[in-house]
């Protein structure tokens, strides 16, 4: 058993950490809070005073208000999709014996590991280009128009990059769950004749159920604030302005720091609603 | 028990997973390929795969006219300082929690983990004018601390499973004998904890290294690491594939590198040990 003495040690160790955080999560926090209830231009007068919920009203009912919600859920959802359907196709696939695993899972995973504003610059540069890009020779070389990526299918291609930069995260973590699935019931469905799509649906899905909520919840809290991906492709033109790109081009490129700051506030309780589903996953995990 | 698998459905498996995997590896490849062209042979039509001059003036150009060892430097002072910050104040929370769990540890640590989850773009003015009060906008200090807070509840939960891991029994034998707090930690918790503690700077450095949100935002000239070195290619300098691709695989090379150490500690570490 713990002794006193080791409990207020341990209280001891454990306070730079929790104030650190406290620190971090409550100052900004408070002064988000405060901003988004005042006029607040730092380069048109600063401080302007009160305004009560205006902010919170103007954010909302500004014509850029729900293309960036809708925006905002295309492409958190139209990644969730890809990355889960091709995600659980791969976890399968690398799951089966075959020569060379450990590199073809080096491949699969490497994207994870490139740099956000990397992966934006080379997708646009190198594949999407209309001229240059390898896209437009592959176009080209079967007798069709090249395609004006990023400003003719602007959502696509954006969603196709940063599918690209999660279906490793995607794909690690459902194999995962797909090795430790207990193979001798595989194995006994098979001899009773259940075909391969019965066997997926009754036995290989549910087991990895938990695995992919996980994903999701974790892509989600991920993909809502993607940023550099949209900064460097097409810095929010041709429809690809997310909430949290407007709320960064209120604050720092038109500097009016209550109207983002409201937006601010509401991006952050979307976040916690989703929070709130991830924790109580985790915070299950951590009974056992 | 593994079945016996014929040797025909194995080469299948081998050819499909083999393709798919260059497919996706594709872009990654196509780029370190295209940094060894010239620019006349980056653009050319039909592209050139294999079969071209292999040069490495493009690397020479990059570091000459951007000084690319600064934004290098830049990035290990910000994502290794960071990572060592927080390894040093999350080790001495996460073996408490470990070891002397109370009623609320399990609260503490979910709270923790909700920090994370706060958008980074819904505190950015605050962060934004705390930096310039400060004096410290456009400085490597700022950013390690900021780094090193987003990443801490990582850090801490990472850690928190490792340690978890160590049985507990040594320590108490280690406490009969006499051990002290300091010599328990020291001497038997320490050498256990290495592995844990290694693959959570590898993770965590990985993270910081690629972090593109607070480095684009609260960077300019001096303290801009690579990832907003890259972001300064991206109008008319982009043009230039061979010179961009030098410096994108002088960007992402140490990284692929560590990555591939790190993909194990990867589920652990980014589900919060919810998936091992």
């Amino acid at each position: 058993m713990a002794t006193q003495q080791s409990r207020s040690a341990a209280r001891f160790m454990m306070a730079p950490a929790v104030i650190l955080l406290l620190g971090w999560m409550l100052v900004p926090l408070i002064m988000t809070l405060i901003f988004s209830f005042k006029k607040y231009l730092p380069m048109r007068g600063g401080d302007l005073g009160w305004v009560g919920f205006d902010n919170y009203v103007r954010f909302v009912s500004s014509s850029a208000f729900w293309p960036s919600v809708i925006t905002t859920l295309v492409i958190v959802g139209g990644v969730l999709v890809i990355t889960i359907f091709f995600g659980v196709i791969l976890a399968l696939l690398l799951d089966q014996p075959m020569w060379g695993q450990g590199v073809v899972r080096i491949l699969v995973i490497a994207p994870f590991f490139v740099m956000p504003t990397v992966s934006a610059l080379v997708w646009k540069n190198m594949f999407m280009d209309p001229v240059n890009g390898l896209f437009a020779h592959l176009w080209k070389f079967f007798g069709a128009e090249p395609v004006q990526w990023l400003s003719q299918a602007s959502m696509e291609s954006i969603v196709l990059i940063v599918s690209w930069q999660w279906l490793p995260f995607a794909t690690l973590i459902l194999l995962t769950a797909v090795q430790s699935l207990d193979s001798e019931q595989l194995e006994a469905a098979e001899m009773d004749g259940a075909p391969f799509l019965k066997r997926f649906w009754f036995i290989i899905l549910p087991h990895l159920a938990r695995a992919i909520t996980i994903v999701v919840l974790i892509q989600t809290i991920f993909l809502l604030s993607i940023f550099a991906e949209i900064f460097v492709t097409t810095g929010g033109a041709f429809g690809t302005r997310t909430l949290s790109y407007l709320i960064f081009q209120r604050v720092l490129e038109s500097q009016n720091v209550g109207l983002g700051s409201a937006g601010g506030v509401y991006a952050i309780i979307l976040a916690n609603i989703v929070a709130i589903f991830l924790m109580r996953i985790v915070g299950k995990n951590l009974d056992n | 028990m593994a079945r016996a698998v014929t040797n025909n459905r194995k080469a299948l498996n081998t050819a499909i997973a083999w393709t798919i995997g260059l497919l996706i590896f594709f872009p990654i490849l196509w780029t370190i390929l295209t940094s060894f062209k010239t620019e006349a042979q980056a653009i050319s039509d039909p592209p050139v795969f294999l079969f071209f001059d292999w040069t490495l003036e493009n690397y020479s150009i990059v570091q000459e006219r951007s000084n690319y060892m600064r934004f290098l430097w830049n990035s290990v002072i910000i994502a290794g300082g960071s990572t060592l910050l927080g390894v040093m104040i999350a080790v001495p929370a996460a073996w408490s929690m470990a070891f002397v769990p109370s009623r609320r540890t399990k609260d503490i640590l979910l709270w923790m983990l909700s920090t994370k989850m706060l958008p980074a773009v819904g505190v950015l003015y605050p962060i934004y004018l705390i930096c310039i009060e400060l004096g410290l906008l456009d400085s490597r200090i700022a950013l390690v601390v900021i780094l090193m807070l987003i990443n801490l509840p990582i850090i801490v939960w990472m850690l928190y499973t490792y340690f978890k891991e160590i049985p507990g029994e040594i320590l108490e034998a280690a406490r009969m004998d006499g051990a002290s707090l300091k010599e328990e930690i020291l001497y038997v918790l320490t050498p256990m904890a290495v592995p844990g503690i290694a693959s959570t700077l590898l993770l965590n450095f990985i993270l910081a290294w690629n972090e593109a949100f607070w480095t684009l935002n609260l960077t300019a000239a001096k303290a801009a690491p690579l990832t907003a070195f890259i972001a300064s290619y991206s109008s008319p300098e982009g043009l230039f594939y061979a010179k961009l691709s030098a410096a994108s695989t002088m960007a992402i090379a140490p990284i692929l590198i560590l990555g591939w150490f790190s993909q194990k500690q990867l589920v652990r570490g980014l589900t919060f040990g919810a998936v091992k």
